[in-house]
């Protein structure tokens, strides 16, 4: 999120696509709410009337898989009726800035943009014009056919309401109640604020689903202010944390980039890395890159290892590989690797396509499964259609602790990091992930010491001084604290910066003051200023709060530097530095300095500073050249859809994807157009269970409210079917099938796609066979004292990735549903 | 007379009184049904479930969580919690807790119950005989790169952040690539 929980209550429209917070965030609501009793409209864009269309003043409902279009139309919309904020576009996007003139678009270039070589593109084209300083060439007029303005309008000209409804099956006069009622927030002092989740995401085009709605935020001049920004409802308590600290493959702590094959030194990599700009008056802050990457090979190798050492034992990546999940899972499938650490987590219902994700770990010498519930990964061996006397996987299943038994520190989607205390011992011999992760490192480590082994001094000279050590220097004591200050980082020698002496030992105050020479340590650049000399900041409880808009700044801590409204430079005038909207000032000039949030990328009021100091060129992206299928969002039909063709080009599906069905192996099916497979389908969640219901299942309250797999369909289809409500139905996609109950109700209704009748249907992803009656149960097995009933959903969902994520398309898929016995 | 939690308090607190009196605190104990979380311990936590961040209280008594409630002082959720908070009760009181080490040896059709040092000093061991196995110095056009490409791991998004830090160093001392979890899905 930009933004954060508490900022909702200050929209005037609240735009809730591709989520559904009153289900799945459910107290996020009492914001939603807030706003409402002041006067905000909700609007909610589904397939399926939810429980927050439910409380919607205005609902729409569109096709799966069709965002692009029905935001591409709102784009039109707002361009054909001047509703964007001119001074906010100009001053703080790259509208102006111009295009090479060879760049093409897809309404006149077959549906692709300038460069499709293949798969991929050539960017060439995809470039601004410089003048001979090589500062880039701009039309502050926004006139100028070439400028990223006039591009835009272009390229959504072609979105007309009727060709919009037409692909998304949403009414026309929804659609203009829609873009007419969220359009209204570009006026000065109104805020829109979009909340999305994983119905964006988990499509072929979930990247350009979120660039579409930032081109809309961008042009209605909402990003940065209160009640406003692009928020993203992300589902784990500690899903923002585990990204900020790179559990992913691309990236180091502080989405700092992961080493690649091609960058043989630091030097190299510090180069291709930190970005260049010629913008007279941008900030780039990235051009901090050094000082990040070193901070960090300080905190990992400690002061004996040089820096540029401590880079060659990192691992690199090879070019242009990706070894991202559906990667990772495929690598598995293929047998290329022999052990496997599933580490909090239940790949085998979460996975796409959770038939080649089961199957695959039985390719496997060994695996650790570390939970605290027994899952379909751990015991994978005996679940259904397995043979454990066929399987060789050794598994390791390590109980662990749940987070009231022990100490540590969560981020929230607001940015918050959060102080949690530890209330009891874990039963038995369950133990912090933490303490499992140290002491599985202290032996390893030992092994190397003893054994040696290929540059074992990755291993050896790594540096791990989280808490009291016993005679033999090992840890005996996790200290979740040293843990968090080496984060944080230190000074590791005296340092004088700007007449300032700070001593050796001493935490650094924030990350303006890393250095690239050594001298400092920081685990996660972002995270500097969490854990200073002044204490915990995320343990702090104060209600203190002297702003108009509910920052609590001294309740607990956000990042950046305590930030809670990022790109809020934005929230003011550029002339007057005066806020946008008075009432809810989100920084406030006071002669000398800002006041209220911190401030972000601002210099003194009329300075001329860009706001968006990430960027190089400091200007919010509307023409977004860095994305692998495209400068602005274009609709194409899911990898899986009921047409057999793109209403609004000859280009089908995305052609940057990477297609596994295509020289795949015998798992990885298509069925598209395919009329054993007639229906849309969606997965989503209910509030009483969460994600693969691994940490819900098992609670018997919650699986006594929601016990059972179900398909959810409209009554029009269960006609069709022959399905009654609560019938015991299947639902079958080319890749597998689940059983279910039928739920049959007036939430869905058939779309009018094109003038042909399309039903879609739903289910829930929160089952699996673990906790299920019928499995067989043996005396190690724990029993679930309320029985679930059926599997994944994910059994069904198809192997297939956004070009630029490779999240998986969960969210659009062809599936047929027929009463049990019946086929 | 309603008596509210603050309320019941200023009850309890004059029945002590009388104690001190002389009178006998058992009948008034059982007539007025002591709070659940008498004498317990508060303890903050944040919801491990969705990412919305609502603040806890955990009530423990004798090591045993007795209640957990809703955090009024917490500035998002105030109190409110949805089904999934109010029941984290249940992550800690509930017999199906995995609370041993299992194991699963190759081709085995049930779970052997082991202990926390064996299981982790075989679990270095593979690490080491896999990363040994499959460290690759040099790429095919012969890049230095340092990996080990035989092990892959998932998680996680249920970890606290310092958890989290040190899995990431430890993995990539050992040269890991595929490393993913819950973000990617």
């Amino acid at each position: 999120m930009t933004n954060h929980w508490i900022d909702i209550q200050f929209s005037d429209c609240i735009l809730a696509m591709g989520s559904n917070p009153a289900s799945n965030h459910p107290i996020s609501f009492k914001y939603i709410q807030k706003a409402m009793e002041k006067g905000a409209t909700l609007v909610n864009v589904d397939p399926r009337f939810t429980q927050t269309s439910s409380r919607a003043h205005l609902y729409a409902p569109l096709r799966s898989g069709t965002d692009i279009a029905f935001l591409g139309g709102m784009i039109k919309y707002i361009l054909d009726n001047n509703l964007y904020n001119e001074k906010y576009v100009k001053f703080y996007s790259n509208a102006p800035f111009l295009v090479n003139p060879a760049f093409r678009l897809p309404g006149e270039n077959d549906g692709v943009f300038s460069g499709l070589n293949g798969t991929k593109y050539d960017k060439s084209t995809w470039s601004f014009q410089k003048g001979a300083d090589g500062v880039i060439l701009k039309d502050p007029t926004l006139q100028d056919p070439n400028c990223v303005f006039q591009l835009l309008r272009k390229q959504y000209d072609r979105y007309t309401p009727e060709l919009v409804s037409k692909i998304t099956g949403t009414p026309v006069d929804k659609l203009l109640q829609v873009y007419k009622t969220y359009a209204a927030t570009g006026q000065n002092g109104k805020a829109g604020t979009i909340l999305y989740a994983m119905g964006w995401t988990q499509h072929t085009v979930g990247v350009q689903n979120i660039r579409a709605m930032s081109i809309i935020q961008t042009l209605l001049a909402n990003m940065g202010v209160a009640g406003g920004g692009v928020n993203a409802l992300r589902g784990e308590s500690n899903v923002q944390g585990s990204t900020d600290y790179a559990l992913l493959f691309h990236i180091l702590p502080g989405y700092l980039r992961a080493p690649l094959a091609s960058l043989p030194s630091l030097k190299d990599y510090i180069e291709k890395s930190t970005p260049a700009t010629t913008e007279p008056k941008s900030l780039n802050w990235w051009k901090n890159y050094s000082k990040y990457i070193t901070s960090l090979l300080r905190a990992f190798y400690g002061t004996n290892v040089a820096p540029e050492e401590a880079y060659d034992l990192l691992p690199r990546l090879d070019d242009g590989k990706n070894y991202s999940w559906l990667s990772l899972f495929d690598a598995m499938y293929k047998g290329e690797f022999t052990g496997f650490f599933s580490w909090g987590q239940n790949p085998a219902c979460s996975g796409a396509s959770s038939n080649k994700t089961r199957q695959a770990m039985a390719k496997l010498d060994w695996m650790v499964n570390v939970n605290i519930f027994d899952s379909e990964t751990g015991s994978f061996w005996k679940g259904p259609g397995m043979d454990p006397a066929k399987i060789k996987t050794e598994v390791f299943m390590l109980p662990c602790s749940a987070s009231i038994e022990k100490e540590g520190s969560i981020t929230n989607s607001g940015r918050w990091m959060q102080w949690r205390y530890k209330a009891v011992n874990s039963p038995g011999e369950a133990t912090p992930d933490g303490e499992l992760i140290s002491e599985l490192f202290l032996k390893v480590r030992e092994l190397y010491e003893k054994e040696g082994g290929p540059l074992k001094e990755a291993v050896t000279k790594l540096t791990w001084d989280y808490g009291p050590k016993d005679a033999f220097g090992r840890v005996t004591h996790l200290d979740a604290h040293a843990i968090a200050k080496e984060i944080n980082g230190y000074f590791l020698e005296d340092k004088e910066i700007n007449g300032v002496l700070y001593k050796k030992g001493s935490l650094v105050p924030s990350f303006a003051l890393l250095q690239d020479d050594g001298s400092t340590s920081s685990g996660n650049w972002l995270y500097c200023n969490s854990y200073t000399e002044k204490g915990n900041m995320a343990a702090r409880r104060s209600r203190k709060d002297t702003t108009p808009i509910g920052i609590y700044p001294e309740w607990a801590w956000s990042w950046p530097v305590n930030r809670r409204i990022i790109y809020n430079g934005a929230s003011v005038d550029p002339e007057t530095g005066l806020p946008w909207d008075t009432e809810h000032p989100v920084i406030i000039w006071d002669g000398a300095k800002w006041t209220g949030d911190v401030p972000d990328g601002v210099a003194a009021p009329g300075a001329g500073r860009p706001p968006f100091i990430m960027k190089p060129d400091g200007v919010a992206s509307i023409f977004g050249p860095g994305l692998a299928d495209g400068p602005f969002p274009e609709h194409y039909e899911p990898l899986e859809c009921p047409i057999d063709k793109n209403l609004l080009s000859p280009q089908f599906i995305n052609p940057t994807i990477r297609r596994f069905d295509v020289g795949g192996t015998e798992l990885d099916l298509r069925a598209t157009c395919d009329p054993r497979f007639p229906f849309v389908c969606s997965t989503y969640r209910v509030s009483e269970h969460w994600q693969t219901g691994l940490m819900t299942r098992w609670c018997s309250w919650l699986a006594e409210m929601q016990p059972s797999m179900f398909v959810e369909m409209s009554e029009e289809l269960a006609k069709l079917k022959g399905i009654g409500n609560g019938d015991s139905v299947v639902v079958r996609s080319v890749r597998g099938e689940v059983d279910a109950v039928a739920i049959v109700t007036a939430r869905f209704k058939p779309f009018d796609i094109n003038g042909q009748t399309i039903h879609q249907v739903g289910i829930p992803w929160h089952y699996g066979w673990v906790t299920t009656a019928m499995r067989k149960y043996s005396h190690d097995d724990k029993k679930p004292e309320v029985f679930t009933f059926g599997d994944s959903a994910n059994l069904l969902t198809p192997f297939i990735g956004d070009p630029n994520t490779m999240i998986p398309e969960s969210k659009a898929f062809m599936v047929n549903v027929d009463r049990k016995g019946v086929k | 007379m309603e008596v509210t939690r603050r309320g019941f308090l200023k009850v309890s607190g004059a029945a002590l009184v009388s104690g001190g009196l002389g009178v006998s605190l058992k009948p008034v104990a059982a007539h007025a049904q002591p709070l659940k979380i008498q004498y317990a311990k508060e303890t903050t936590t944040i919801c491990p479930y969705c990412s919305v961040g609502c603040g806890i209280i955990v009530s423990t008594r004798g090591g045993k969580v007795v209640n957990t409630e809703g955090d009024p002082d917490h500035p998002i959720s105030q109190g409110s919690l949805c089904s999934k908070g109010g029941s984290i009760y249940q992550l800690s009181v509930n017999k199906g807790r995995l609370d041993k080490p299992l194991y699963r040896a190759p081709y085995a059709t049930e779970w052997k119950e082991v202990s926390l040092e064996w299981a982790l000093d075989e679990i270095a061991r593979r690490i080491k005989d896999s990363r040994d196995k499959s460290f690759t110095e040099f790429n095919e056009k012969g890049q230095k790169v340092n990996r080990t490409n035989g092990i892959a791991s998932v998680g996680s998004a249920a970890m606290d952040n310092e958890e989290c830090y040190i899995y990431q160093k430890f993995l990539r001392s050992l040269g890991l690539v595929y490393i993913e979890h819950q973000a990617r899905i």
